[in-house]
Parts: structure tokens; sequence; C-alpha cells
């Protein structure tokens, strides 16, 4: 009913900027729809400016050293050696271990808030939620790095490698901060984003959808796994990538819980560093003009990846959208 | 038949552990808010607000740079996107159609989730590297950006809220359509505008990392528009990575406070928002 409203709506307004551009409006309107023209492009150029910035200056730093730090492991700026892989393996080690919690639970939250929480507890528990995603990440860095780590050093990761000691993820000594407590870190931030787009989706699946379910017979968890998870799979999908971005980009919290040491490990328990943290703790020491400029390489790598990966979630995310499954039919 | 009960436990089983699952993340946020509060409390008092910050011994530091600090640089982004993304924004609700806007909207999606350290170096290549000096200014900039696409994106759906028929009141009534837009529409889309820029005040108040390498920090007053400045969330990052126990403990202080601001911008949005369907 709204969204027909809002159509008919911008009809109108649709009208009246024909008129304008026949010139029949007052110069006052001509003025004003300038000025707003002006205000959407200004929004284009930024995005467009940002690109454009960022590629002219690492250009310095990609021209000299070309792509293949990417696959260079060797981080010694004092040695002239900016090899970047450490953080490339860090920065992906810990987006997966973050969406590997955040995942399921983000999911399991989403579908009680959608489905299966009493009305009276729905809004409240999805409140206590969102606001997690409003507590600042230095906040949760400075939570991480003294709560979290000392609790992974003396139970977590004990325990871990009491019980899965076997494999080599869960070997080597216990600090505390690392790879692990920065993707648990991070699961906690990102555990939001997961909730709140994916309970957005299930709620947009339709009821029919559901009572077809249950009156062929199924439990109600059989009509969420089979009818409406399913049903909202792309939504889903681009929930978590989206989580995947802003794990990906996350700098304060990392940096305070992974311990900064650039070097490629198999456990999980030893530090490491991420792309975005590497930033946060060597930008304003860095030293001559190559440190820099590999350091600007690396914040526009971290740009562009994370502008693809959301424009291909949101693009995922739309596809559920109430709006356009109505005009699927 | 008891295939079907196994079938009914496994479903409430399943159940528990979303419900589980939703107890955990709740609570989540209360152990993270009760730590903060229970360490930071002891921290505050009133000359943590007016004291500048003091060497580790000298009792007595407080955050009045920092506070001032993030004030200045806020409002100053402020003065820039609000006016850009509410015009933006309005233009998508009233004339939004077209290949432009959509990738007006779309590009705002994209940027509401590209990491804010990103934008961070942005604004150092662009501002600091330039003027041979971090500056307040500078990390105005970063903030801005920030704060752009989510005023774009909130002023829009609060205009499309409007209902047409009073505008079309308005125009009937032969009033051109920029003054039926800014005395009819806008009033009325008011508190969702509002909420929108309670909100993207909100996001920029927490972040650090874009503060970094522009705002820098600073132990003095200093000129927060032209100079390297303190900000409440970078005096944080600094003090909590600091090896001494009264900054660690002003760390603390410093969180509390920054949280409580946040959450009370976040209720005052929602409140705004409240207001909109109470009229």
């Amino acid at each position: 009913m709204q969204r027909e409203g809002v159509e008919t709506q911008s009809a109108a307004y649709a009208g009246v900027s024909r008129s304008a551009r026949r010139g029949h409006s007052p110069f006052g309107d001509r003025l004003f729809r300038l000025v707003l023209l002006g205000a959407a492009w200004l929004v284009l150029l930024v995005v467009l400016a940002l690109f454009v910035e960022l590629i002219v200056a690492s250009w310095p730093g990609i021209s000299s050293l070309g792509w293949h730090v990417l696959a260079n492991a060797k981080w010694d700026p004092n040695d002239g050696s900016f090899g970047v892989l450490a953080f490339v393996f860090g920065t992906i080690v810990t987006s997966a271990i973050a969406l590997l919690i955040a995942g399921p639970i983000g999911l399991a939250v989403a579908l009680f808030l959608s489905d299966l929480a009493p009305r009276w507890l729905r809004q409240p528990t999805g409140m206590l939620v969102e606001l997690l995603a409003a507590v600042p990440s230095v906040v949760y860095g400075l939570w991480g790095l003294f709560v979290l780590a000392p609790i992974m050093r003396s139970y977590i990761e004990p325990a871990l490698s009491k019980t899965f000691g076997f494999l080599p993820l869960f070997q080597g000594y216990f600090y505390g901060v690392g790879v692990l407590a920065a993707g648990i870190l991070l699961a906690i931030m990102v555990l939001p984003t997961v909730t709140a787009i994916s309970r957005d989706v299930f709620t947009a699946v339709p009821m029919e959808q559901r009572e077809a379910m249950l009156a062929l017979g199924a439990t109600r968890w059989e009509m969420l796994s089979k009818a409406v998870v399913p049903y909202a799979r792309s939504g889903v999908i681009g929930a978590l990538v989206l989580a995947l971005g802003r794990a990906l980009g996350e700098a304060m919290a990392v940096v305070m819980v992974i311990g900064n040491k650039p070097a490629i490990a198999a456990s999980l328990f030893a530090p490491g560093y991420t792309m975005a943290s590497v930033l946060a703790n060597e930008f304003t020491e860095a030293t001559g003009q190559q440190y820099l400029a590999v350091l600007i390489e690396i914040g526009a790598l971290l740009f562009i990846v994370s502008f693809i990966i959301n424009a291909g979630a949101l693009l995922l995310v739309r596809n559920v959208s109430p709006k356009r499954r109505a005009a699927r039919g | 038949m008891s295939r079907l009960a196994a079938r009914k436990a496994w479903s409430a089983f399943m159940i528990a552990l979303a419900g589980l699952a939703a107890g955990i993340a709740a609570a989540t946020l209360v152990v993270v808010v009760l730590y903060v509060i229970g360490r930071g409390a002891p921290a505050l008092s009133a000359s943590f607000f007016t004291n500048l910050p003091r060497p580790v011994g000298v009792p007595g530091g407080g955050v009045a740079n920092a506070l001032v600090g993030s004030i200045v640089v806020i409002a100053l982004a402020s003065v820039v996107a609000v006016p850009v993304g509410v015009l933006a924004g309005i233009y998508l609700a009233l004339f939004g159609r077209g290949r432009l806007a959509d990738s007006v909207r779309f590009l705002s999606d994209v940027l509401t989730g590209v990491p804010s350290i990103a934008i961070g170096v942005f604004a150092y290549t662009l501002v600091v590297l330039p003027t041979h000096r971090f500056s307040g200014g500078s990390a105005s900039v970063a903030l801005g950006i920030i704060m752009l696409p989510i005023i774009v994106r909130t002023t829009e759906e609060a205009v499309r809220l409007v209902p047409h028929a009073i505008r079309e009141g308005a125009l009937a009534l032969g009033m051109p359509t920029w003054k039926a837009v800014l005395l009819v529409t806008l009033p009325v889309a008011r508190p969702g505008i509002t909420t929108g820029v309670l909100l993207s005040v909100a996001r920029v108040a927490g972040e650090s990392a874009p503060l970094l390498f522009t705002a820098f920090g600073s132990q003095f007053w200093s000129n927060p528009v032209t100079g390297p400045t303190a900000a409440l969330p970078l005096v944080i990052f600094q003090y909590a990575i600091s090896p001494y126990h009264e900054w660690q403990q002003a760390a603390w202080g410093g969180a509390l406070l920054l949280i409580f601001i946040i959450f009370a911008l976040n209720l005052a949005a929602r409140l705004a928002f409240r207001a909109k369907f109470a009229r």
C-alpha cells in the first residue's frame, strides 16, 4: 500500500519536473531543482574522488614495487622489504573466524526475532542487539585487550589445546592476544550486521510460504529451515557478505588484540596482523616515501576490495527486498 | 508416532538453541557495557572533564581538550555533510528516478560499508599531505564522508513518508514547488531527518580509525581546526595501549563517557523518530 503511494507521489513530482524542463515553471523552481541535483552529484563525486585519490596516491608504491608485494610475506620496512602477504593472510583468517562464529549465531538470533520469540520480547531483544552495533570499535578493543585476552590466555586457549591439540591450529604458546582473539572480537562486532539484515529478509518472506509448510505437517523448525531460510537465501548470503566487509576493514579493535606481528603462522593462538590494523599501527610512524606509499597502497586495496564486496552483497540483499518481489509477481 | 515425537523434539531443541543464541547476543552487550561502567566510573570526576592530560604520576589529568576537539571536528563535519546530505536525500525522494538517482542510492549504501580507516587514508592524502600538517579539519573531511551516506538515505526515507496529498494541496494553492517542499514537506519530514542526523553523529562520534592520521591527537590545547587535535576515541586508544595504569584507567573513563554519549544520541534519535508518529 505504502509503496504504491510512494510511486504515485514521485510520479506527480516527475510531472512537475517535466514542466520545469519545458520552462513553464518559475525561476525559483528551476534553481531549486538545480541545487538538489548538485547535491546528488556531489555524493557521486565524493565516491569518485575516493577512488581516484587513493589510486593516484598509491601509484608511487605500485610503480616502484609492483603488485608482487602481494605475494611476498616478508615485512621489514627498515630493510626495504615490503611484503604484504602476511596482512592479507591475517585479514582473511580473522574475518573467516568472525563469520564462522557470527554467521550461525546471527542467523539463529534473526530467526528468533522474526518468528520464534514471543511478540513482547522481540523489540527489546532486537534493540539490545542493535545497540551492540553502536558500541564504538575502540571500546571493543579496550574490552578485548583487558578482558577477552586474559580469558583467552587462561581458559579458552588451554581448553582448546587440550581438546583439539592434535590440530596445528590449536598448538603453540598461549598469548591471549592473537588471531583467535581478534576473530572472536570481530564476531561480536559483526553479529548485529548479520542479525539485522537477515531478520529483515526473514520478515519479508511471505506468510503463505510458512502456512503452506505448516499445513503439510511440518514442525516449526522444519518450516523455518526448509521454507523460510531457503526462500531468503540470497538475502542471507548478502547479510553474511556485508558482515565480511565489516570484518575485513575493522582496524581499531583488531590492532588492540591481534598482537601485531607480521608473520604467517599455522596456529590461531599466534599473534598476527591485518591490512587495516597495520594502517592503524604504522601509518603515522612510516619513515620514507616508499614505506608510506606501500601503506597507502594497502589502504587503496582495502577500499577497493571492500567496495566490491559491499556492492555484491547489496545486490544480493536487494533481490529479496519486498519491492522487487512484488514486481516479480 | 515415535518418528513424529522425534521430529517435534528436534524442533523444540533447535528453537531452544536459537533462543539461547539470542540470549548470548543480548548478554554480550550487557556484559561489555556493565564492565565498562564498572571500570570507568571510578575514573570520572569533575577534573576529568575540565583538565588537560597530565604526565604519568601527576594526578588529576583529564580529557577536556579531547572533548572540545571531538565536538569541533564533528560540528565542522556536520556543517558540510548535513546540508548536502539532506538536499541529496530530498532529490532522491522527489525526483529520484533514473540512472543518476539509482547510482546515488547504490553508491551511498556501498559507501556506508567502506572501512573508515580507508577514508582516513583518503583524507590524509587529500588534506594532510598538501598542507604538511595533521589537523582537525582533515579529520572533519573524513568524518563528513562517513556521515554523508547515512544522512542521504534517512532523509530520502523521511521525505518519502510524507503524504503526497499535503504537498499537492500546497501546489494547488499556487505555491511554487520549491516553497511547497521547503515549507510544507520538510517540516513534516523533520523528525525523520533529525533521526538520521543524530544517528550519523553517533556513528562518527565513536570513530577513531580515521582520526589516527588526520586529527593525530594532542596533549595540549590547540586550534582544533588547523592544528593536530585530541579527540575522545583517539585518547581512549592511545591510553589503552600505554603501559601506565593511570592512563589505562583514564581510557576506561573515556570509554564510559563515549558509550554514554553515543547511547544518548541513539536514544534521542529514537525519540525523534517516535515524535513523528505522535503528530
